[in-house]
């Protein structure tokens, strides 16, 4: 058992909270709540408790690319961030694309124990965007697999984006694209424009991105399907996203903490560690995520952590692969770009990095090991009340710290914020009530045991 | 100035700099028998390229021989893409070798920018992708002064027409940014393709574009040709290389357009009948092609000797 004294929850009045069985078992103002003598007490005054963060855009690059992450440092990091549970992308080698490899990534997640692993399936075999991968039997695995992604590529092909749309409806899936229209974007390095012209790098047009994204919602709504856009980088795509979601269209969006914070013009000086995928875009871009983000027109903020090598990012602008690892900024730049610019408020950032994350990928369900609709998987992004799993995260609002890349758990090294002072630390994280992080600090006796 | 990656780190007063020393280092070299100054004994100049440039390289070479500096060239062919030895690798083993500076040409834009991160001695770009040239803008500049403008003072008024594949073109942006310095106004003439998205504002104040190089002709003091490569045609930049060179080429019609003082300049190599017709490549009054490639040596020997520090 433990007892939190003094948090706040959502930065609310401060209360007791007593976790047993995994679940939250007491709310009480400060003190009035029984202590158990065999509880453990974690001392959260002026701490603000939130529900676990969930990631639905996450580069685990296990199997495959295990000298840039594993399941078990990229769980890590997750933890560190506030994450109790990440949905990872299907980009590995091999691909994500059978029952039996998504599987196997969910059960080394669940080994490890520190955030729940979810794979995404991929939407085409090998992600080749050619022909559709075995959906159902990914979604009837264990792993419980209903969210689908070529993510790195574009599923191009209207005809099989419509496909893939339809089928997932019948088991409540979601297709997530990643919107670039590849005849656009050939050898393209970063955000074309003004900077690009000049640093002589090959632009990548938003329009790449904006013609997709008005294709498949055009898509999903004929079918009536879901559709979820991966990490929105225009101001374009918001348009676009707004008109969709003004016609009844099941259309989600995801907005990385990158993207709201960091401009083309990072790319001077020709440091990879600011190339990714969408190209960071321009200030009035930005701003139309951040309010894109407040008003929920983006859904949810995704980190599309993307772990690269020293070896790969020490290199060449153009020959180094696309990508930043975010796990564990992802609260501090959202708390400087929607908090303090007073675009959020707590219940904001819990809804758009917990809640809403939660149930686009239908993980919000009552959690159930024998077949039930969220599977293994549920209880994430619910509201902190009794009765509830025990998945919080407690935030120190005022702290400020240093990101220095040899500090964060990942293997790789590739955040474009080294360097940066960046508000707000995770302080504590329960995984069903297990802390996997205490203190700042990965718990002695997180993982394995949850 | 420790490096030269691009034309913009130059002011004023540094590029008139650069120009003068060239005009100093033309003049002694010319009087004498051994083309040859002992100023950069004992120093190390390594040619980094990553891209066959005979003609950049063999005139950096002859730049840093006549100034008596130790030439080492390295030539790196493929890519780290392809897994050859990584561009860091290189720059330490260099390092290792003792080079006072390093002149880069490479595929990738900015790669001579990477370079300065692990190596301490000077990077000289010797044009990185479709990036920059700087040296290419220099001895440009320096062509132009000596036909208009009696080979002293800075190009206040000049107007540059600078025509064909400016999206690919490390010619024209450190020639831009360069001649802007220099008080010159440059247009940009080309196909709307062949001009990067952004172009008007790239400098941040505004650049000067046509696509119609018959109206920028009878104001141009200087009409710079950019090759144009054939194989944009495959990616649809334009049609066929006979409506490329109708409607952009410089044949001897449009020659006539020019004022009377004006001059033809090419970077090289050229595509004759493409970009530039024959009879206009070889004007004996206005072609300054052969010229630019002579100038090329001095103004690199001001570059290494000013960023060597010159006399110990
Ligand atoms: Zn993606």
């Amino acid at each position: 058992m433990i007892l939190i004294r003094g948090a706040r929850p959502y930065g609310e009045d401060a209360v007791d909270v007593l976790i047993a069985d995994g679940a939250i078992a007491a709310i009480g103002a400060p003190g009035s709540v029984a202590v158990p003598d065999d509880a453990q007490i974690v001392e959260a005054d002026g701490l603000i408790l939130l529900p676990g963060f969930v990631d639905v855009h996450t580069h685990l690059r296990e199997p495959g690319r295990e000298d840039a992450e594993t399941v078990a440092t990229g769980s890590a990091a997750a933890a560190l961030g506030g994450y109790t549970a990440v949905f990872a992308m299907p980009n590995t080698e091999p691909a994500t694309d059978t029952a039996g490899v998504v599987e196997q990534v969910w059960r080394l997640g669940s080994q490890i124990g520190l955030v729940d692993v979810i794979p995404i399936g991929a939407v085409t075999v090998g992600r080749k965007g050619e022909r559709l991968a075995e959906l159902g039997a990914m979604a009837d695995s264990a792993a419980r697999t209903t969210m689908f992604s070529d993510d790195g590529s574009c599923v191009s092909d209207p005809s099989l984006m419509r496909r893939a749309l339809e089928y997932v409806k019948a088991f409540d899936g979601v297709v997530a694209q990643h919107a670039e229209e590849h005849k656009l974007t050939v050898d393209a390095q970063m955000n074309e424009g003004a900077v690009s012209a000049r640093l002589g790098l090959k632009g990548w047009p938003a329009v790449a991105e904006e013609a997709i994204i008005a294709r498949d919602a055009l898509l999903a709504g004929h079918v009536g399907s879901r559709l979820h856009v991966c990490h929105v980088s225009t101001a374009g795509s918001v348009d676009i996203l707004r008109w969709a979601k003004a016609k009844g269209w099941d259309v989600t969006a995801e907005v990385t903490p990158h993207h709201l914070l960091l401009t083309d013009d990072r790319a001077e000086g020709y440091d990879p560690l600011f190339k990714v995928n969408p190209p960071l875009r321009t200030a009035a871009d930005v701003e139309a995520l951040r309010e894109a983000l407040a008003d929920g027109t983006i859904d949810c903020v995704a980190t599309d952590h993307a772990p690269h090598s020293t070896e790969d990012k020490e290199t060449e602008w153009a020959a180094a692969p696309p990508g930043m690892l975010g796990l564990q900024t992802a609260l501090s730049v959202v708390v400087q770009t929607m908090v303090q610019t007073g675009k959020l408020d707590w219940r904001g950032v819990a809804d758009r990095m917990s809640v809403a994350p939660a149930r686009i990928g239908r993980i919000d369900g009552v959690p159930s090991s024998d077949g039930g609709p969220a599977g293994p998987n549920g209880g994430h992004g619910q509201p902190i009340e009794v009765g509830r799993a025990a998945n919080l995260v407690l935030i120190d609002p005022d702290a400020t710290w240093l990101v220095a890349p040899s500090e964060l758990a990942s293997k790789s090294r590739n955040t474009p914020f080294a360097g940066f002072t960046l508000p707000a630390r995770v302080i504590a994280t329960f995984l069903r009530g297990t802390p996997t992080v205490l203190d700042g600090a990965l718990a002695a006796t997180a993982g394995a045991t949850a | 100035m420790r490096h030269l990656l691009s034309a913009g780190d130059l002011d004023l007063t540094e590029a008139l700099l650069v120009l003068d020393t060239a005009e100093q280092l033309d003049r002694a070299i010319a009087g004498r028998d051994v083309k040859k100054l002992p100023t950069l004994r004992g120093r190390t100049v390594v040619n980094l390229f990553y891209e066959d440039s005979t003609r950049t390289r063999t005139s950096f070479e002859l730049a840093a021989k006549r100034l008596s500096a130790d030439v080492i060239n390295f030539s790196a062919k493929g890519s780290s893409v392809a897994k050859g030895e990584s561009l860091k690798d290189t720059a330490l083993s260099l390092e290792a070798m003792g080079a006072d500076a390093v002149v880069a040409r490479h595929w990738a834009s900015g790669a001579p920018e990477r370079l300065t991160s692990w190596v301490r001695g000077s990077v000289i770009n010797a044009g990185d992708g479709t990036h920059e040239h700087p040296t290419q803008a220099l001895l440009d500049a320096f062509t132009m002064r000596r036909r208009l403008r009696g080979g002293e003072g800075d190009l206040e008024g000049l107007h540059v027409a600078i025509v064909g594949d400016v999206l690919h073109s490390r010619v024209a942006r450190s020639n831009t940014l360069l001649l802007r310095t220099l008080g010159a106004r440059v247009t940009l003439v080309a196909p709307p393709t062949l001009l990067p998205l952004g172009v008007e504002r790239m400098f941040g104040d505004p650049v000067d574009v046509s696509y119609d190089l018959d109206s920028v002709l009878p104001t141009a003091d200087v009409v710079m040709m950019l090759r144009v490569q054939s194989e944009r045609m495959a990616e649809s930049f334009f049609p066929s290389a006979r409506e490329y060179s109708r409607r952009y080429g410089l044949d001897v019609r449009r020659m006539g357009l020019l004022p009377d003082h004006a001059i033809v300049m090419h970077p090289g190599p050229m595509n004759r009948g493409m970009e530039i017709a024959a009879d206009v490549a070889d004007h004996p009054k206005r072609s300054t092609i052969v010229e630019q490639v002579t100038n090329g040596v001095s103004v690199r020997m001001a570059v290494l000797y000013l960023l060597l520090g010159g006399a110990e």
